[in-house]
């Protein structure tokens, strides 16, 4: 789950991270009310959106007066902003953040990650800030410095010191960094998240730190035992079909083609996408309907599925395992009724009962294509999708 | 032969009481796992009826080890208890846990990594649909075999192949396609999709180059992580049984979780492509279409 950088300056600085004083503001009006309340010559209104690369796109602005600060929300308001993570229709903005300026004398780059293969979270720096870590990693990859940690421990002193002295810390900054880093890491573990990231922390002219951006992201997996962390979730920044599907337990992300898939297990799943483009198409969305899917799930599945203007055909591939395929073929046959289905349809079962489950199907005396293999669900598929008969 | 199960194991379920626990238990029991028992904490010295049987129901790990010489323990235990499960099993110093539970919180299985790193206990998943050395079939009951997890037992059949898989259902794919060709299964090996698994792909190769049952080796990956690259540069080096291979999500979009938690490319890395080409250098047989994975396997061992 994502938040707003607005949420994880606060999240942080509950942990001790130095942040700016700021305000929220909705509209263009508000803005200029927040730059008043401020007090500050020069502030910066930024776009709040779950996506980076907020700065280049024109979402983050320095501002020296009310009227400024009033235009350049304005401007952010007016249309999506379009950023290198958005993807070409961008990301509406429905808030921005106005915040206080700062005298800056250097940028740094922190984060904390979980590494996988090390199977440890670890708190990446470096003397790089205010650009992309993983830019910083392909052209400087020695600009690089890390610290794995124990998460039973937490980030200890010595490391924090050890990481403050390779980022060329002295004097105020290396005694403000050394709690800072430690901080980060009791955050990273305590509300389960995913990845915590101060990109930049800038040095100020004063020997100062200040967390001047800041990108938190939870584990999905750790909500339930975190309230306040759900409490900052943004409906309106999520994908309304994702959101949809979570809420009747199914996964789902969408995709830009025009074949909807529904499909039991994430592995299987991800292989009848990657069937479909060999077949020469293009999958709608990626959809798992889980191990034991009901006939509710599938109705709903099938609803979210139609919902795309852009589906043409829909191909369902369910290997029936503990799930008959006879009950899996009476679900999608009651489902199909009930929304009365408008595009063509490929069933491809296999596993218990597949006999029977096929039988119902063909005999069903709905337009419903049966396949025996991937392979060949996904060609016909495709034809179908392609106006070709399934 | 086998790896990791087999007709001798002594299996106790954590969780046995639940609906899942006691289902599968069940179909356990059907296969002819030897499951000896359970554990559900509170309901120590109690019988739970499953499906007829009368299973032994203990409060703790270490209780059920002591009463059952259990050496393999299964866990249903939901996701927000899981891991304290894990850690009990992994204190009753049980030699094999299977975690199928999905949606543990992966801080969690940080944590469980440091105390595991320095036990004697395997761990298989969590997320994952277990493990199962196939059995034979014979006068209407099965025989010989072990299934600890969710899988259908009835798609397996005995035989050679070894097939490890960060999936479920497309693991039982690959299974099915392999039975109909006539391929059997030496074990089976569901090492989940998280992105802290207890059981990497490289463990359970080398587990089965070195059992001389099996003779050849389907490897079934998926985006994210780099467990698939270190397996390609253990293949090289120390395997010489035949090896299939596939990767799921050639065609996921980046920064993208699909459904598995372990299953997303990040950073620009844990794609697909840069996978494929890692096994494909070292000598995998990468088959392109899920569909031919079963097929790819019986064309590289001419059979």
């Amino acid at each position: 789950m994502k938040i707003h950088e607005y949420q994880a300056k606060e999240l942080l600085a509950k942990f001790g991270v130095p942040t700016l004083r700021g305000a929220l503001a909705h509209d263009a009006d508000g803005a200029a009310k927040a730059y008043a309340a401020l007090g500050s010559k020069v502030s910066v209104v930024k776009a709040q959106v779950h996506a980076g690369g907020r700065g280049k796109a024109g979402g983050v602005k320095l501002v020296k007066s009310a009227d400024e600060a009033k235009k350049a929300a304005a401007g952010m308001f007016a249309k999506p902003l379009v950023t290198h993570q958005t993807g070409p229709e961008g990301a509406k903005v429905r808030k921005v953040w106005v915040e206080e300026g700062c005298e800056i004398a250097r940028e740094l780059y922190l984060g904390v990650v979980l590494d996988r293969a090390a199977r440890m979270p670890v708190v990446m720096a470096s003397t790089e800030g205010g650009v992309e870590i993983e830019e910083v990693a392909e052209k400087h990859p020695e600009k690089i410095v890390r610290e794995w940690f124990d998460p039973l421990q937490g980030l200890t002193g010595f490391q924090a010191r050890r990481l403050a002295l390779k980022l060329g810390m002295a004097g105020d900054a290396f005694k403000a960094a050394v709690p800072l880093l430690q901080a980060l890491a009791k955050c990273f573990l305590e509300k389960d998240c995913s990845m915590v990231e101060i990109n930049p922390l800038v040095v100020t002219k004063a020997g100062g730190l200040i967390a001047l951006d800041a990108k938190v992201a939870f584990d999905g997996n750790g909500l339930f035992r975190h309230k306040d962390v759900v409490a900052f979730r943004d409906k309106d920044e999520e994908d309304a079909r994702e959101l949809a599907a979570s809420e009747h337990g199914l996964s789902w992300v969408s995709l830009d083609g025009n074949v909807g898939c529904m499909v039991n297990g994430a592995g299987l799943a991800m292989a009848t996408m990657d069937a479909i483009k060999l077949a020469g198409g293009f999958p709608a969305n990626f959809l798992d309907v889980g191990g034991g899917a009901t006939k509710e799930q599938v109705s709903a599945a099938f609803k979210l599925i139609l919902k795309d203007p852009k589906v043409k055909a829909v191909l369902v591939n369910i290997f029936g395992g503990i799930a008959k395929c006879d009950v899996i073929a009476g679900g999608i046959l009651a489902a199909a009724k009930e929304i009365s289905l408008t595009v063509p349809l490929v069933v491809r079962l296999e596993g218990t009962n597949v006999e029977i489950g096929r039988k119902m199907l063909d005999e069903s005396g709905m337009k419903i294509h049966t396949a025996s293999t991937i392979d060949a669900a996904a060609k016909a598929v495709v034809k179908a999708a392609q106006g070709g008969k399934a | 032969m086998s790896i990791l199960v087999g007709k001798s194991t002594r299996v106790i379920c954590q969780g046995i009481t639940g609906e899942a626990g006691k289902f599968h238990t069940q179909k356990a029991i059907e296969y002819g796992t030897n499951m000896v028992g359970g554990v559900t904490p509170g309901k120590g010295g109690t019988v739970v009826d499953v499906g007829g049987a009368q299973v032994p129901v203990f409060g703790s790990v270490a209780d059920a080890v002591e009463k059952t010489g259990a050496d393999a323990s299964v866990i249903y235990v939901p996701a927000a208890f899981a891991a304290d499960a894990i850690l009990e099993a992994i204190d009753a110093k049980v030699a094999l846990v299977i975690c199928i539970t999905e949606g543990i919180p992966v801080n969690d299985m940080a944590r469980v990594h440091r105390v595991l790193a320095h036990s004697s206990t395997r761990l298989i998943g969590p997320n994952c649909p277990g493990v199962i050395t196939p059995g034979t079939f014979e006068e209407g009951q099965h025989k010989s075999g072990c299934k600890i997890g969710i899988m259908p037992g009835y798609i397996h059949r005995p035989g050679t192949i070894g097939v490890v898989s960060r999936s479920g259902t497309l693991t039982y794919e690959a299974v099915w396609q392999l039975t109909q060709l006539g391929l059997g299964q030496s074990t089976c090996v569901g090492i989940g999709g998280d992105p802290l698994p207890g059981t990497t792909f490289v463990d359970v190769l080398r587990l089965f180059q070195d059992d001389p049952a099996t003779e050849g080796i389907v490897m079934i990956g998926e985006i994210g992580g780099s467990a698939e690259e270190d397996a390609a540069r253990f293949i090289e080096e120390h395997v010489t049984k035949p090896v299939v291979g596939f990767i799921a999500g050639q065609s996921a979009p980046p920064g993208k979780r699909m459904g598995h938690a372990g299953a997303i490319i990040a950073g620009g890395k844990g794609t697909a492509a840069e996978k494929v080409k890692a096994l494909k250098k070292a000598g995998v047989s990468m088959a392109t279409n899920p569909a031919r994975l079963g097929a790819t396997m019986k064309e590289l061992l001419g059979a």
